[in-house]
């Protein structure tokens, strides 16, 4: 078996006294999908951000390669090769799509600010780099026809494929992709897994937190399951649905009240 | 850049440096000259905000910055007998600086918050002069020189000040100069990768960490600018009222310096100078009203922004896009 691109040893955050995430281990595996799951209030959003270093681990660790990325600076773990997408919200709302994905090309930069300024033959050069990635980029996720587009005015499943391009070009070891299929209908979330596996077919290791179970399933190569913050299984999908314990945690022990514990 | 902005850039620059002095020689009304420098000094700490806004930082502590030059070319000249051509430029160094030393707690504020520390930041300036020793109290600084002349290889560049006929026109030149200066380094700055950075931190700055930008940085490096303009139009400003007080730079011209980059308009690099212009002339036209200056100033402001929410340059160029 190949070394783990993505180690992640004996992670915890507390909140004050409530504990996110308690002691969570597990692999990735370079050039596989792996989706992180659980009920709402499980702990994966912050287990996202403890691996992107948007959050500190109060302890525990997260190697990459084999080096320890916790607890740096976000863009230090983005240059490294981790990257993350944020849920649809969370864009350049005046920019245009072609503009978005040209800026987040930054990683690969070989100028400097001062370059930027003087427009260096370095500036010159990433610029049109840049520019023809970016159209790369877009063509490969279908968005070549919106490049001119102001991004607060495209749909929903446009701004997921807009959050994604933004997470490519900065040339990605291992994209981290927050919920890519929620509240899409059955259509739409095909598209999306078949786009998620293109991103896997261009190297890139993927790693997602998703509440959908049907596209969880069908996408997967392995998953992670979460309850109260702790890990509870990890397996292929056929595991984890046979798994006694992961069926409580989604649909409650008989003894519960119906709905309770439903996810 | 296209013909059309080079026209217009000529035209502009045409008019500043000649049509102007040439009005006021014929009209003979050499008191516009003060009033003018003033307007470029103000615009140019206004351009300095204004790039405090691009980031999507609310700065309504430019007043400190500005106070800070003015001290430090007064003390500079008057007690350490430096030429105010050095002064100068140590002036907004040492704004920078210090700006620097501040920024790094403070600009990981935002929003309102931002806008609060800032404020009590131009009051925390007006009290240091006010306390420190070095800077004479109350009584401030006066009896500045004026700047004196520099010559290269012998050959004069600039005359010295005291020995012109106006020396207002010196300054004129001096600050309009400047104040091209400073628009041309923005306008730049703006168009270049960096003002696409820029844009995105003040779009969403989680984002923009999340695709590798060192945030920080940027932050501290375009407050430090900021700083450093503010820094440069104080100076110019002691020099030319040859004197500075604590009182030279309060909490109402922190606002007004931000009043101008709304006025103007955020979206627009020359926003700031063209609300420099009508915020000073409109007040100062209004004075005729008397005990309803005010009254009439601030609601003409309110329906300003009510009506042209993105500034008075969106009105000459609708539909275009904000660059």
């Amino acid at each position: 078996m190949t070394p783990p691109i993505l180690q992640v040893r004996n992670l915890t955050k507390k909140f004050g006294g409530l504990t996110a995430n308690n002691d969570i281990s597990f692999d990735v595996a370079p050039g596989e999908i792996l989706s992180v799951i659980g009920p709402n209030g499980a702990g994966k959003s912050t287990l996202f951000k403890l691996i992107s270093s948007f959050l500190r681990t109060t302890s525990g660790e997260v190697l990459f390669a084999g080096e320890r990325v916790s607890n740096l600076a976000p863009h230090i773990v983005a240059r490294k090769g981790i990257v993350r997408t944020f849920q649809e919200t969370t864009i350049f709302k005046n920019m245009t799509v072609r503009e978005s994905v040209i800026v987040a090309h930054h990683i690969r930069s070989k100028a400097n600010l001062l370059g930027y300024f003087f427009r260096s033959a370095n500036a010159h050069q990433d610029e049109q780099t840049f520019g023809r990635s970016a159209d790369d980029i877009l063509d490969f996720l279908g968005l070549a026809p919106l490049a001119n587009e102001i991004a607060c005015n495209l749909p929903q499943g446009h701004l997921r494929a807009l959050g994604i391009a933004i997470g490519l070009a900065c040339d990605p070891k291992v994209l981290l992709l927050d919920e890519p299929f929620a509240g899409m209908n059955h259509d739409e979330t095909m598209q999306m897994v078949e786009l998620v596996r293109g991103v896997r077919d261009r190297g890139v290791t993927v790693l997602l937190v998703e509440h959908d179970m049907a596209a969880v399933m069908r996408i997967s190569d392995r998953i992670v399951v979460l309850n109260f913050g702790e890990k509870i299984a990890e397996g292929t999908p056929a595991e984890i649905q046979d798994n006694e314990q992961v069926i409580e945690a989604y649909l409650g022990r008989e003894e519960d009240l119906v709905g309770l514990y439903t996810c | 850049m296209n013909t059309k902005q080079i026209f217009s850039s000529l035209l502009f620059l045409l008019s500043i440096l000649v049509l102007i002095p040439w009005f006021i020689a014929t009209s003979g009304r050499w008191d516009l000259y003060y009033t003018l420098t003033s307007v470029a000094l103000l615009a140019i700490a206004s351009a300095g905000v204004w790039l405090t806004f691009y980031i999507g930082r609310i700065n309504i502590g430019q007043g400190a910055f500005a106070l800070l030059g003015g001290y430090i070319t007064a003390i500079l000249i008057t007690k350490a007998h430096f030429s105010f051509w050095i002064a100068l430029p140590l002036s907004g160094i040492g704004a920078a600086l210090i700006s620097v030393l501040i920024g790094l707690p403070i600009l990981r504020l935002r929003g309102v918050y931002f806008a609060m520390i800032t404020l009590v930041l131009t009051e925390v300036g007006r009290l240091s002069a006010l306390a420190l020793p070095i800077t004479n109290g109350a009584k401030g600084i006066s009896n500045i020189p004026l700047p004196g002349k520099v010559s290269l290889f012998g050959i004069p560049i600039i005359p010295d000040f005291a020995t012109l006929e106006n020396p207002r026109i010196g300054f004129y030149f001096l600050a309009v100069c400047l104040m091209i200066l400073c628009f041309a380094v923005v306008f730049r700055l703006v168009h270049s990768r960096l003002g696409h950075l820029c844009r995105s931190m003040q779009q969403n700055e989680e984002l923009t960490a999340s695709i590798g930008v060192n945030i920080a940085y940027i932050r501290i490096i375009i407050y430090a600018l900021c700083s450093f303009m503010g820094g440069i139009g104080g100076s110019i400003f002691a020099v030319m009222s040859q004197s500075i007080y604590p009182s030279s730079f309060q909490v109402a011209d922190s606002i007004n310096f931000m009043l101008n980059c709304f006025l103007g308009g955020l979206g627009y690099v020359f926003g700031p100078m063209l609300g420099t212009v009508v915020l000073y002339f409109g007040w100062d036209l209004l004075f005729q009203t008397g005990k309803y200056q005010m009254l009439i100033y601030s609601s003409l402001l309110i329906l300003c922004m009510l009506i042209l929410p993105n500034g008075l340059l969106s009105l000459r160029l609708p539909g275009r896009k904000n660059s």
